[in-house]
């Protein structure tokens, strides 16, 4: 349509002669990208599909076998996996519980009359900049029960953080909870600065008491808001990887990622791991898609 | 809540700068605990109690820079004197760099790793911010069929565990032999990245009125023109902040670095983990090589902090 105005004022324009039209602009823009994502996402999605189908191993010349649906079968009936799930579903939990409860109480702390709110925010988001890998290995100094600083600040001698198969998942989640708080509490003070201060003060006005103030008028308020905190955080949680692969080697922090890389890498059963693969896919999306419903949502008020 | 009015709020007000004070603190400590030792002589990095006060070495550095092999025979005071200061320092700690037939002193395996982790780091920053931009641009100023569906999609691209996609994706590069190359890295940091940058650059791109183009149009621009005079140099602050939070990503990435490379294009976050094999590992280098590999993204983040916000929730959330 600008084009058509463009002519009208000046057909002799020479931009106007070699300009392409709006809708290969477009095209041009957009087609690269899709087609980009297409290649290295969902191609690759589809040659694992059918390796899903054979009892190919990546580490052996033999060619697949076409096995119908019995890695499905097979990995459905499997109490370990069923095991492997149940302790990301632990590890989500306590990491995610474990976030909110910090990131936003934090963030109710920053929301008062704080002297360099600025730059204490900043550096309380540097956690969750940082590389989960690198920073993940540091922590097994931390934890270390002879020399590590936790024992000895919390003076409890020499306990066993990540070498205990009871205590390793949960010192994985408090790295976890220590490193992505900030998350939950940046995303937390923007729900709390939102709130309109008239209906603080009409509060105040009515002598409602702090409980009912926060119950009634704040958290309602921001619920939407955390509401993208939590689940973007259990989606990340539940693929969790880096830490528990780095931090432990324990049976007890295997969550579902970690099984999925040993099967596929390690055991090299190539044709299964892309089965629980796509069991995990499933679920990933399935999540996902409540997320993006939930992003539209807040988009819109 | 700014309005500090009675004495019980003036109270709770101190509480709570009390309370920040006590967890930034906490939360910093980790951080300063890997500066600290990276400076620390190796004596002093597993002591109890911690070490908090010491006089700060360089050692760590030279160390994680240089082969090093263990001294047998402590060096001769002519060998001692003929070094230059950092081989001393090196000396020092019962050890010798590993010099080569001629002389030459050999690297450790540090610098070649963080230079893989630049290649793929920056090249894929600029991949994906370019056809991010790009696409960004469309989406945001063109009527598109099913636009909602098709960004669902591209974000979805994003939300998949790296390990889904590099089973798949390792298979595929056996054939076509890109695993441990700098391209294959760099081909999957950028798709993983050109989901966000579109999604973030979307909304930088909203917010630049439509109107400045229509009149550079008018003007006699051809569409394309106005794209690249006027519309890039207004969304510069968004495109630099989308680069940073893309390079980001990709320097500490360390799933698909892990699975897809081993040496030739091995980035730092595999890396520095495998030095901690068996036995006790000098912590005071892995700290130095922490440190280093960590300082660009604390400076990054002091430079984006505030956009921090929108690009942690991909756009969503503005302020």
């Amino acid at each position: 349509m600008a084009t058509a105005v463009m002519t009208t004022l000046d057909p002799n324009s020479r931009s106007a002669a070699r300009g392409m039209s709006d809708l290969t602009i477009r095209n041009l823009f957009i087609i690269p990208t899709i087609v980009f994502l297409i290649v290295f996402n969902i191609f690759p999605l589809l040659y694992s599909l059918g390796y899903s189908f054979t009892d190919f191993r990546a580490s052996s010349p033999a060619a697949a076998n076409f096995v119908g649906l019995q890695n499905y079968r097979e990995l459905l009936n499997d109490p370990f996996i069923w095991s492997n799930f149940a302790i990301t579903a632990k590890y989500v939990i306590v990491s995610v519980v474990g976030q909110v409860i910090v990131g936003f109480g934090v963030a109710l702390l920053l929301n008062r009359d704080i002297p360099l709110k600025g730059l204490l925010t900043t550096l309380l988001l540097l956690p969750m900049m940082l590389s989960m890998a690198v920073v993940g290995l540091f922590w097994k100094l931390l934890y270390d029960p002879s020399f590590g600083i936790i024992n000895y600040t919390l003076g409890l001698g020499s306990f066993e953080w990540l070498s205990n198969p009871d205590m390793a998942l949960y010192a994985v989640a408090i790295t976890d909870i220590w490193m992505w708080s900030p998350f939950v509490m940046l995303l937390s003070l923007a729900g709390l600065s939102a709130v309109p201060k008239h209906l603080y003060e009409a509060a105040a006005i009515d002598r409602a008491g702090s409980f009912y103030t926060f119950f009634r008028i704040t958290l309602p308020l921001v619920a939407p808001i955390l509401m993208i905190a939590i689940i973007f955080r259990t989606m990340e949680a539940f693929k969790t990887f880096d830490l528990a692969y780095i931090l432990t080697s324990q049976p007890t922090t295997e969550v579902i990622s970690i099984r999925l890389y040993k099967m596929a890498f390690q055991e090299w059963q190539t044709g299964r791991s892309c089965a629980l693969a796509y069991i995990v896919l499933i679920m990933i999306l399935a999540i996902t898609n409540i997320y993006v419903k939930y992003l539209n949502k807040v988009k819109e008020r | 809540m700014a309005a500090v009015t009675t004495s019980a709020e003036r109270s709770l007000n101190k509480l709570a700068i009390v309370g920040v004070l006590i967890v930034t603190i906490i939360f910093l400590a980790p951080i300063y605990w890997i500066a600290s030792t990276a400076f620390k002589p190796r004596n002093l990095a597993t002591t109890i109690p911690p070490t908090v006060v010491f006089q700060p070495e360089i050692s760590p550095f030279v160390k994680l820079f240089t082969k090093r092999s263990q001294l047998r025979t402590a060096p001769t005071p002519e060998q001692y004197a003929a070094a230059p200061w950092w081989e001393r320092l090196v000396f020092d700690g019962g050890e010798k760099v590993v010099r080569s037939g001629r002389g030459e002193v050999q690297w450790s395996g540090y610098p070649s790793r963080f230079m893989n982790s630049l290649i793929v780091a920056i090249t894929s920053t600029i991949l994906a911010v370019g056809m991010g931009t790009f696409t960004a641009y469309g989406f945001s100023r063109f009527k598109i069929k099913g636009e909602q569906d098709l960004l669902f999609f591209i974000l979805s691209t994003r939300m998949l565990p790296p390990v889904v996609v590099a089973i798949p994706m390792f298979l595929m590069y056996r054939v076509v032999g890109l695993n441990d190359t700098h391209w294959g890295l760099i081909i999957l940091y950028t798709a993983f990245n050109l989901s966000f940058s579109v999604w973030l650059m979307k909304g930088f791109m909203d917010e630049i009125p439509k109107e400045y183009e229509e009149a550079a149009l008018v003007d006699g621009y051809t569409r394309m023109e106005a794209f690249f005079k006027i519309v890039l140099p207004e969304a510069a602050t968004g495109i630099a902040a989308t680069a940073v939070f893309c390079f980001i990503t990709a320097w500490n990435e360390y799933a698909f670095a892990l699975i897809m490379t081993n040496r030739r294009a091995q980035t730092a976050p595999p890396f520095i983990p495998s030095q901690v094999g068996s036995g006790l590992p000098d912590w005071t280098v892995i700290a130095a090589g922490t440190f280093l590999f960590l300082l660009p993204v604390a400076i990054f983040t002091f430079l984006l902090r505030n956009h921090l916000l929108r690009g942690m929730s991909f756009g969503a959330i503005r302020k």
